[in-house]
């Protein structure tokens, strides 16, 4: 069966990025003016030539946006299960050489965590762990779901990969979305990153997608982790990911999230740092390729970021987010994967949103007709 | 670069498909088709004495570069057009079928659902299947996904030289498609083919509009131009159509 891996392998890094740089102001001028973008528009509206665009992209993506998505962000809320990881990954905290204390939550904890989250109205959630398949293997995960299903419309999970019958499993005990970011594009990086671990498989990594394509999820969020290579690059790949997905399997609905690195214990400095511009730029630039996909941010990004940028092309964000396990209600203190950045309560974001005349929608799903 | 289109296991080095039907004279069909430099030519198995050598259709289409590609045009059941494209393999030696279900005799509008199960069976029994179908985006889909080799989606229903009724659906098929579009039906006009290769079609099928034209061989003649320049215009990419900007304050300016 084909895979997004030998559409990925007709590519190079180095001439995707000089292309992209290549880009000149009539290339950025006829993206902005097309009917249809295709990505050779998108590496136009990503280059530095589009720069002087991005308050015409602005315009555009909101257009755009609220002609789709109409006036309403939705909002979910990430629960970390675990932070057992046998994976080095040198941007994160909960890599296996970190010395921090580990926990992963027992059925009663996590009981306890949703009952917080609930308190808070969320009804879409975000299930995290690391890769550890002896504590948090697909047993694990599938009790989790099992356990909460009846008290979320809609679930998402952000584990490691899986094959395709351990997703269809996962499918029948309510799982709804899978979030996989290939972190980066770049091979040979890729693997400096990752050098020990299950994930340091890049291809098995690449060609998630299309196992959870080939299982049916209802949807596929993709991403990559900006500040491990070069942002522009990674991003016409993840674009390049999308519309071969999108082609593919197209019974599933697709979202994009724009994690940079944020700081965290034994943390690792961006090797290319991603601006604010920047990536107002990207997610702009997503928009206009892309009407329908999902453009997602999180409590990474500040409070003044976020205020901006739901008014241009993003289409659900987190808010009050902990990312430790247990850190809502059943152990508040303990470390975090990465320090948030906007760290305004629920009810805070909930009431900004409704200031910018934006609907909050905290249901969107029912997942008791499947 | 060469730009030609493959299907299954066959190149094309023209995108204009062309039918058999309705020419006042086999001679002039031959002419016209010649004219028109099309490679894949259609013919319905009902309209052909497969047991006769010297079958006035058959006989006038012996040019090597013509494909000849039978169609089920008559059935009316999954069941009768997989019986149909089995003889139409045997008589014609080929595995190529043009796939038509149309149960309504006054628009021979195919039937979706019968389409879909009789397309499933052929591609199981090794046939190159081009269904002719609805402009449903999820029709298309749904017949790339049991193997069909292309889609043939109307323009408007057939002999209607109405051109792109379904254009909307047209372009959704385009985009999300896998494999090739090729719009048939409805096609009245060479600027109608033009404005399908434009869109991005991978070929058109015309038969009417040629058959039917005063002047056959230069109607053939003129699909061929318009066909090609079509494609050029596509590949070319089209210059944007300007738009009007609405003012409204600004978004970005908390980056500065």
């Amino acid at each position: 069966m084909s895979t997004f891996k030998e559409t990925f392998n007709q590519y190079h890094w180095d001439e995707t990025l000089s292309s992209i740089l290549g880009k000149t102001e009539q290339d950025v001028w006829n993206a902005l003016r097309a009917e249809k973008r295709s990505l050779e528009d998108f590496k136009a509206l990503i280059s530095p030539a589009a720069r002087p665009y991005i308050e015409e992209m602005a315009q555009e993506s909101r257009r755009l946006t609220k002609k789709r998505f109409g006036n309403t962000i939705q909002m979910y809320s990430p629960m970390y299960l675990s932070n057992e990881c046998q994976n080095i990954c040198t941007y994160c905290g909960f890599s296996l050489t970190n010395k921090i204390p580990r926990r992963t939550l027992t059925d009663a904890e996590i009981l306890k965590e949703v009952e917080y989250i609930k308190s808070k109205g969320y009804d879409h959630i975000l299930l995290v762990t690391g890769e550890a398949n002896q504590t948090v293997g697909v047993e694990y995960i599938n009790n989790a779901l099992q356990l909460i299903r009846s008290h979320f419309a809609n679930i998402t999970i952000e584990v490691q990969p899986l094959d395709q019958p351990e997703y269809e499993q996962l499918i029948d005990s309510g799982l709804y979305a899978v979030l996989v970011y290939q972190e980066t594009y770049h091979r040979e990086e890729y693997k400096k990153h990752h050098p020990k671990g299950k994930k340091s498989n890049f291809d098995y990594r690449l060609e998630t997608p299309d196992r959870l394509g080939k299982a049916g999820v209802h949807k596929i969020g993709l991403g990559a982790l900006f500040g491990l290579e070069d942002w522009r690059a990674d991003s016409f790949f993840t674009a390049l990911h999308l519309k071969y997905l999108q082609k593919t399997y197209w019974k599933t609905k697709y979202s994009i999230s724009f994690p940079r690195l944020r700081p965290h214990s034994g943390g690792l400095e961006p090797k290319v740092e991603m601006t604010d511009p920047d990536l107002v730029q990207l997610i702009c630039a997503y928009r206009l390729l892309d009407e329908d996909v999902e453009l997602s941010i999180s409590t990474r990004e500040s409070e003044v970021f976020r205020n901006n940028i739901v008014n241009l092309g993003i289409t659900s964000i987190s808010a009050e987010s902990k990312t430790n396990p247990g850190g809502y209600a059943v152990e508040p203190e303990s470390l975090e994967q990465f320090e948030i950045s906007d760290e305004r309560s629920t009810e805070e974001v909930a009431a900004m949103l409704k200031n910018q005349g934006l609907e909050v929608v905290w249901k969107d799903w029912a997942n008791n007709w499947q | 670069m060469s730009d030609q289109l493959t299907i299954a296991d066959k190149t094309f080095k023209s995108r204009l498909f062309t039918g058999t039907g309705k020419f006042n004279d086999s001679a002039v069909m031959r002419d016209a088709i010649i004219a028109s430099e099309s490679e894949l030519v259609t013919v319905a198995l009902k309209r052909v004495d497969v047991n006769n050598q010297s079958d006035d259709i058959l006989t006038h289409l012996q040019e090597n570069h013509i494909n000849l590609l039978p169609n089920t045009s008559g059935v009316r059941t999954a069941k009768e057009a997989v019986f149909a494209a089995e003889l139409a393999r045997e008589a014609l030696n080929t595995n190529w079928i043009k796939l038509e279900i149309h149960p309504d005799p006054k628009y021979l509008l195919p039937d979706p659902i019968e389409t879909l199960q009789a397309a499933e069976e052929l591609v199981k029994l090794g046939f190159i299947v081009m269904p002719y179908i609805h402009a449903d985006p999820v029709l298309c889909k749904r017949l790339e996904d049991v193997g069909t080799q292309c889609v043939m989606p109307l323009g408007a229903p057939i002999g209607s030289n109405k051109g792109l009724k379904t254009l909307e659906f047209l372009e959704i098929i385009i985009d999300q498609s896998n494999v090739p579009v090729i719009v048939d039906a409805g096609i009245g006009s060479p600027s109608h083919a033009a404005q399908a290769m434009e869109l991005g079609a991978d070929a058109v099928l015309v038969n009417t509009a040629i058959a039917v034209s005063q002047h056959p061989i230069d109607m053939g003649k003129a699909f061929k131009m318009a066909v090609e320049a079509g494609r050029i215009a596509y590949n070319a990419k089209l210059a944007p159509v300007k738009k009007h900007a609405e003012a409204s304050s600004p978004l970005t300016s908390f980056l500065n």
